[in-house]
């Protein structure tokens, strides 16, 4: 069924159709109406879910875990300081191998205080553990909580489905809501593969040591070490379960394809730009302007973050000269993050060696014209588009309360 | 994913004895129970068991006369400094210790 | 009905050979108050002594399902195995939180708070061994004033320690009880009785510390009892707002016979820097204070 609503309303339509049993969250800017949608759900009947208010989101987390590790199928969705304030438990959530999904509507973080989008906040939990996918419109926002509870109870890693705030969460935008039997089809009910109960005793996550120990059968048991890395292997196994998930969405669906790339007019472009979110389809319309000029210009938009699906990436900018990676991120002290990933993949896989630059644009909300847009990607759009400082910022007023660097 | 790989990828702990090894070598003191001055030893039937409600690592039994399991007994004397008989010595453990 | 011993289940929960330390007054109460709780129980332990008596992977000293969870989030852990076990329809399994007085009253209480709030049907057990003892000794909230600990090293604490049960009874929850690991019989009977409450239930227990409090291990018991005996400590239970002392704070309200608080202060060397101004000063509170529940018994008793 098509229907006009928001962001957060796909969200919550999505966790609807998943069947989600237990829901913890904390109220925060742009997140809020989503929480609401699903208790407007619950207390009306038309959702069967636990619904807990809670005091904090480092609650709300802590909920949802012991929740899946009794064997429920369990969802929260937050924003920006929420997210930060959860950090401990999304660490624990993955080293504990539960199958969570989580929301985040993407907003800059304080200090200072700030409600806008950026994408700080997902990406500063990039290190945890978790998949991260992000968004790009509405419809993306409803299938990929569908496939994030999917992919999740497969490989038993939680999965954050991020999308931005404001531009994406408030915003109304057509999009299709599959009915709960199509949904069924794709999405069974949750088999945890270990659930808490009386009749199978167990102390989970207790302290593990560095060694190695024998077990209660005499048996040598794993350390930490091994626990983490098969965290890690897991992680990279989710690249191609992926896209097992995306296929049997296609089949169920009909629609679906590529679940960890979305690329623009990149098969023959000289000069690719880079981003998440919403901002890749602004990035079109540049691109498209650029094109008409003569300028083989193209846009990679990635929807999975974690894992980074480094090979997949390199082989999309196969054949380019630059990559202009526009980021709402930065790893303080170096630079945008994505920038810095795809270097490294290109390092690593890529035949040639396209220069890379890096644009920090959008922080705290300030907005991204198309103009500037424009201006910034024609700018790098040459031989010489490597030249210079590799990180730019677009969208900066220094000038103003006399502030130069 | 299989119950079998799953838990293998975690940390999760099963029941058992030991998990500081034999913590009867952490004793100094060893408690030794006299059964004729030991109420349910006297009696030979089940009564007091304070020295059972008290031992902080369960290795006393409720039996006749109760007894103390010693390879994991910490010698904590609780016990002996509980029973309402004294009926509970702390004796040297060295004096156990075989040349 | 009082439970005696012989009535207590035989069957022990916790196994041997375990992590605490010798004369740990933590194992007395976890082992009777696992045979109060049963196996149809799920256990949350948030970082504590209890973490590591319950043992190190892969080998597990409780036979009950135990869920580890970071220190903040015991209370809303318990919720959430509840919301979980509603979910998949096994309401009739118990969910019991065990943390100890800093995951209870400093960094836990926040959690606890909303739990209590929400109506969270669930048994929270706090015990009190008044320090950050699992870390190495350092204060709490609940560690009383004058106590050394190691970060208080010479002078002792400044601050008088939290009434962590009053906190709770504020709350409004229909059941809160403090215990003492020296008197398991009475701890059993308060966790069965807790048992039968919705909403949260709190109880307190008392738990010497030997190497945190400074005395021989053989001496907990006797510790935990002149606790109790001089008045510092009560055992009691606040039942729909009813406030009643039980077992041996009740056996003083009738026999009138405190001991002096110096019977039990100067058993531990946490309290040696205590002088005789001082201790004189907690006398006179501990005095003041029995004063007026020997009032009030009278008036209740008196008015039969």
């Amino acid at each position: 069924m098509q229907i006009i609503e928001t962001g957060n309303t796909a969200a919550a339509l999505g966790v609807k159709l998943a069947r989600a049993q237990v829901i913890a969250a904390y109220p925060i800017t742009p997140q809020t109406p989503l929480t609401e949608k699903l208790s407007e759900f619950i207390e009306s009947g038309e959702m069967k879910a636990e619904y807990i208010p809670v005091e904090s989101e480092h609650s709300a987390l802590a909920i949802c875990i012991a929740a899946a590790s009794a064997g429920a199928r369990s969802f929260t969705a937050t924003s920006s300081n929420g997210l930060l304030y959860m950090h401990e438990q999304i660490q624990w959530a993955a080293g504990a191998r539960l199958p969570l999904v989580m929301c985040v509507a993407n907003r800059g973080v304080g200090a200072p205080w700030n409600i806008w989008n950026d994408h700080q906040d997902s990406i500063s939990q990039r290190d945890t553990g978790w998949i991260q996918i992000y968004a790009n419109d509405h419809q993306q926002i409803i299938d990929s909580v569908l496939k994030a509870f999917c992919l999740a109870e497969e490989v038993m890693i939680p999965v954050m489905v991020c999308y931005d705030g404001y531009i994406l969460s408030h915003t109304h935008m057509p999009f299709d809501v599959p009915d709960s039997e199509t949904a069924d089809a794709f999405l069974p009910p949750y088999q945890p593969p270990y659930a808490l109960d009386p009749a199978d005793p167990a102390n989970l996550n207790t302290v593990t040591m560095p060694e190695c120990r024998p077990d209660v059968r005499g048996d040598i048991a794993p350390g930490y070490m091994e626990i983490r890395h098969l965290l890690q292997h897991d992680l990279i196994e989710a690249i191609p379960a992926l896209m097992r998930v995306e296929e049997r969405f296609r089949a169920v669906f009909g629609r679906g394809g590529n679940p960890y790339i979305e690329p623009y007019r990149c098969d023959d472009a000289d000069y690719i730009a880079v981003s998440l979110g919403s901002l890749s389809y602004q990035l079109h319309g540049v691109v498209d302007a650029l094109r008409a000029e003569g300028v083989r210009a193209g846009v990679l938009s990635v929807h999975l973050y974690r894992p980074f699906p480094d090979k997949i990436i390199v082989e999309a900018l196969d054949g380019c000269s630059g990559v202009i990676v526009f980021e709402k991120a930065l790893s303080y002290g170096y630079q945008g993050p994505l920038c810095s990933d795809i270097k490294s993949a290109l390092y690593r896989h890529a035949q040639g060696r396209p220069f890379v630059t890096n644009y920090i644009l959008g922080l705290g909300g300030r907005e991204i014209t198309t103009q500037d847009l424009y201006e910034a990607l024609k700018a790098s759009c040459s031989p010489d588009g490597g030249a210079g400082e590799e990180t730019r910022w677009i969208g900066l007023k220094l000038h103003t309360r006399g502030m130069q660097t | 994913m299989p119950v079998k790989d799953y838990r293998k990828k975690i940390s999760l702990s099963e029941s058992g004895p030991g998990d500081a090894g034999k913590t009867g070598s952490w004793r100094v003191v060893r408690p030794v129970i006299d059964p004729d001055v030991c109420i349910p030893g006297r009696r030979n039937a089940p009564a007091c068991y304070i020295c059972w409600l008290y031992c902080p690592d369960g290795v006393i039994s409720r039996s006749v006369p109760p007894r103390i399991d010693y390879q994991y007994c910490k010698g904590c004397g609780i016990c002996a400094e509980e029973c309402p008989t004294k009926a509970i010595t702390l004796v040297e453990e060295s004096s156990f210790i075989k040349e | 009905m009082k439970t005696t011993i012989l009535d207590l289940p035989e069957e022990e929960l916790v196994e041997p050979g375990n992590r605490a330390c010798a004369g740990c007054a933590l194992g007395i109460a976890y082992r009777v108050g696992l045979k109060a709780l049963g196996r149809n129980t799920l256990l949350v332990v948030p970082p504590s002594c209890l973490t590591v008596l319950q043992g190190l992977f892969p080998i597990a000293a409780t036979k009950l399902p135990s869920l580890n969870v970071t220190f903040a989030s015991t209370a809303a852990a318990a919720t959430g195995l509840l919301a979980a076990l509603k979910a998949t329809g096994r309401t009739d399994v118990n969910v019991a939180a065990w943390a100890g007085d800093g995951g209870t009253s400093d960094i836990g209480l926040q959690a606890l708070s909303a739990a209590c709030e929400r109506g969270d049907n669930f048994l929270f057990i706090c015990y009190d061994n008044e320090g950050y003892m699992n870390t190495g000794v350092q204060r709490s909230g609940t560690t009383p004033q004058w106590a050394i600990t190691a970060n208080t090293p010479l002078k002792g604490k400044m601050q008088p320690n939290k009434n962590v049960p009053a906190i709770m009874a504020a709350h409004g929850i229909d059941y809160v009880a403090a215990t003492s690991a020296a008197y398991p019989l009475d701890l059993y009977d308060k966790i069965k009785k807790a048992l039968t409450y919705g909403g949260v239930k709190y109880i307190h227990i008392h738990i010497p510390c030997p190497p945190g409090w400074g005395f021989e291990p053989r001496y907990a018991v006797k510790v935990g009892k002149l606790a109790v005996e001089t008045g510092l400590y009560e055992l009691y239970e606040i039942e729909k707002s009813q406030l009643r002392h039980t077992g041996a704070s009740l056996k003083l309200m009738e026999k009138r016979s405190l001991l002096p608080v110096e019977d039990y202060l100067r058993t531990q060397s946490r309290f040696k820097a205590i002088s005789d101004a001082e201790m004189k000063k907690i006398q006179d509170h501990v005095t003041r204070k029995w004063e007026g529940y020997f009032k009030s018994f009278d008036e209740v008793e008196g008015g039969e």
